[in-house]
């Protein structure tokens, strides 16, 4: 596997808890630049809690984690600037329902004065030509079917131009038949060389575009590989038994 | 009842102007105390929450007409004996700052119930792209949670704008005030309450339908 670029995120004995409840119990993954990194394993198995560990969505109960050469746990790192270079997309989009698609693309870039309003507007329209969605620029989120809501959130997440991208279950919440506009996307994306961490259900999109994938139960890595390796000749009793599922 | 209406029609109108006053700049400082103490009631700091609780809990524990009592009488007294002995304070200030404190109380609940129906994903994807606590507030929750809180404040205004009558009793010249004034000069207190009463009434229920026309103006764009 090609891992001799940059390191990005590196994780060492990553433990987080819910109260009683241990959820991630050991993580150590280490993400190169440019990989795409996909996450599987049933629910529960604590894959989504791990991505939102890497921009501290969920502050970790103890262990490490090392984003772009910053350790998030530091008290001292601004934990907004730091979060500026990873864009994330949610299962339920979350766009804001008050303000237009521009503006939801818009809203960040110019209110942390990264770009002039101007600016912000012209690589908004640039964003959403990308994803297709440039007609919809004025239209209110409530209008727009789920894979154009994903869409836009893909934009939004972009406009800040960040290093890296994680996306926490992008198709889950949407119909069969609009899964594949969203892959067709995130496929784009990583083409380009983002560097990403996907947890999905999508085991084609897995096959087709990760790097690696990972596999996760009951808040460990059971095994990791190349596609090839986890789909074709999974080691684990556990990788067998889910994809067996699954496949 | 028209020789009342006759007679103290001015002084009518002037007295609902006065309650009309009295209504909107209790309600101004009761937005701005409500969205303080709201947004202390939902902070994750124990020791603001702990602040919120007490004032609410303390302010609807007390009756209006108590407060207004305290400040109008008790605490010019207080003032007196401990900076400046001529101090002094009009009936409009008191029960501006009592009508204040009770509906800020009320509408920091209805803040902190407003921000709390605001999805928690809004806060993540703001938090997510790098906007900072009070920015997300103000961007995205905020705007979102008040078109929720829209209803409630229209109820808040109309029952402060009838509690403006419990301020009477400090002598504050709006219009359950000259109700009293006109009833002990005419007697006629059939006629002079029927007569208030259908003031209140008509003022209340025109502000609530303009309040309904707002309501409905600014949900278009997000329902539909």
């Amino acid at each position: 596997m090609a891992q001799n670029g940059k390191l990005k995120i590196h994780t060492r004995n990553l433990k987080k808890s819910f109260g009683n409840l241990e959820v991630l119990k050991s993580i150590d993954v280490d993400i190169y630049e440019g990989e795409v990194v996909v996450v599987l394993g049933p629910s529960g198995s604590g894959k989504s809690t791990f991505l939102r560990c890497l921009n501290r969505l969920e502050d970790i109960t103890s262990g490490e984690v090392v984003v772009d050469d910053i350790n998030i746990t530091d008290k001292k790192v601004d934990i907004n600037k730091f979060r500026e270079n990873i864009g994330m997309v949610f299962q339920h989009f979350n766009l804001f329902p008050h303000m237009t698609v521009l503006r939801n693309i818009t809203l960040a870039p110019v209110d942390l004065k990264k770009m002039t309003k101007s600016e912000a507007q012209k690589k908004g329209m640039a964003l959403l030509t990308r994803v297709g969605m440039e007609a919809k620029a004025n239209a209110y989120p409530p209008q727009l079917s789920g894979g154009q809501k994903q869409r836009v959130a893909i934009a939004r997440a972009l406009a800040m131009n960040p290093d890296i991208m994680l996306f926490d279950e992008p198709t889950s919440a949407l119909d069969p038949e609009m899964v594949g506009e969203v892959l067709a996307v995130m496929k784009e994306l990583a083409a380009e060389g983002m560097t990403m961490v996907v947890v999905t259900h999508e085991i084609g999109f897995a096959r087709e575009v990760a790097s690696r994938v990972i596999f996760m139960d009951g808040g460990y890595i059971v095994e990791e590989g190349t596609p090839d390796e986890i789909f074709n000749h999974p080691k684990e009793a556990r990788t067998i038994d889910f994809l067996n599922k699954v496949l | 009842m028209r020789a009342i209406l006759e007679t103290y029609s001015s002084m009518l109108l002037q007295a609902l102007g006065q309650t009309m006053l009295l209504t909107l700049l209790s309600l101004l400082f009761a937005f701005i105390i409500g969205l303080i103490f709201g947004m202390m009631s939902v902070s994750k700091n124990r020791v603001l929450n702990i602040i919120s609780v007490v004032y609410v809990d303390g302010i609807r524990g007390i009756p209006l007409i108590v407060l207004a009592y305290f400040i109008y009488f008790g605490v010019p007294k207080i003032i007196q004996v401990t900076v400046n002995p001529g101090f002094r304070m009009t009936a409009l200030v008191a029960g501006t700052i009592a009508l204040s404190m009770n509906a800020g109380a009320y509408m920091s609940e209805i803040f902190r119930a407003g921000i709390q129906s605001v999805d928690i994903g809004q806060v993540e994807a703001a938090r997510s792209l790098g906007l900072g606590y009070a920015r997300t507030m103000q961007r995205v929750v905020l705007p979102q949670a008040i078109r929720t809180m829209i209803p409630s404040i229209i109820n808040q205004f109309i029952i402060s704008l009838k509690d403006t009558s419990i301020l009477s009793v400090i002598g504050f010249p709006e219009l359950t005030k000259a109700g009293n004034i006109i009833v002990g000069n005419t007697f006629a207190t059939a006629e002079t309450w029927g007569i208030i009463a259908v003031m209140y009434l008509i003022v209340i229920v025109t502000l609530s339908r303009i309040a309904k026309l707002i309501e409905r103006r600014i949900n278009v764009g997000t329902k539909r």
